[in-house]
């Protein structure tokens, strides 16, 4: 069931990201093109999931969940560190240079554009360099 | 018209799918994580559900491309280095800051997470001094 949950969760979530115009990179740097020729247009994106959730999220943490024995939620949210401003920031600039962020990239592999393939090798990359550099980051920032 | 009514729409399916996921299984969505515990962390983070979540992304691409080819009509511009740079940055930066648009935005922002709110906003801003500066050169 919960596999099922996934793909269903998944398909949703991939036809919101297509008809929303946020797989499209150029949308995304005129979006984020603020002091330029501003497209808001993808702010409704943003805006249109999150009254989604601020409403429904409310309503759902009020019980368990249908399909496991708790929530799994963060454990902190209130405590700001260096790795999560930093982290994002870095994060901003790469969104910023090319107009693709994580979910995008994996659904823009259907395009079988070769920087569709480029871009996702090279975030499995950085990923994977996160792992192995992980300890020292966190010796770094004192957490 | 469909500069609105198109962004809205696909921002509520957007909200709906992650509402769906956090009523029935009681988890974030938060695309970079799910991605990262796929391929990267393995062990219990690898759970069967996410690998099913990456499958339908990639099943929703492929039934819109089929019937609604116009959604797919732009390029992914920049040069081998530009790209590679980009994704590396996406790639680590995600995983340092525990999160993406997804998790922290669609995800965190809803639950008036501070953490999420800060990660968010340095994002955002990261992103629109990037696009300024590009634009420069």
């Amino acid at each position: 069931m919960k596999n099922l949950i996934g793909l269903i969760g998944g398909l949703l979530f991939s036809v919101g990201l297509v008809v929303s115009g946020m797989i499209n990179p150029k949308k995304v740097i005129g979006f984020l093109d603020a002091f330029g020729d501003w497209d808001m247009s993808l702010a409704f994106v943003m805006g249109g999931a999150v009254i989604v959730n601020l409403i429904v999220f409310r309503l759902i943490l009020k019980r368990e969940p249908v399909y496991n024995d708790k929530h799994n939620l963060p454990a902190s949210n209130r405590h700001i560190t260096k790795r999560l401003v930093i982290g994002s920031v870095l994060f901003g600039i790469g969104w910023g240079l090319v107009g693709i962020c994580p979910g995008p990239a994996i659904v823009n592999l259907v395009t079988l554009q070769k920087n569709a393939v480029l871009f996702v090798a090279a975030m499995l990359v950085g990923m994977l360099a996160f792992k192995y550099l992980d300890a020292f980051f966190a010796k770094e920032s004192g957490e | 018209m469909d500069t609105i009514i198109l962004p809205l729409t696909g921002g509520v399916l957007i909200g709906i799918a992650s509402s769906f996921i956090l009523l029935t299984l009681g988890r974030i969505t938060g695309i970079s994580g799910i991605f990262a515990n796929s391929f990267i962390d393995f062990s219990a983070k690898a759970e069967s559900w996410k690998y099913f979540f990456l499958l339908g992304l990639i099943l929703g691409g492929i039934i819109l491309k089929i019937t609604y080819p116009e959604f797919f009509n732009y390029e992914i511009s920049g040069s081998v280095s530009l790209i590679i740079i980009a994704g590396l940055l996406v790639g680590f930066g995600t995983r340092l800051g525990s999160g993406c648009t997804s998790g922290h935005g669609v995800c965190g922002l809803p639950r008036k997470s501070l953490r999420s709110f800060v990660a968010t906003l340095s994002f955002m801003v990261a992103g629109i001094v990037t696009v300024y500066l590009k634009g420069l050169l």
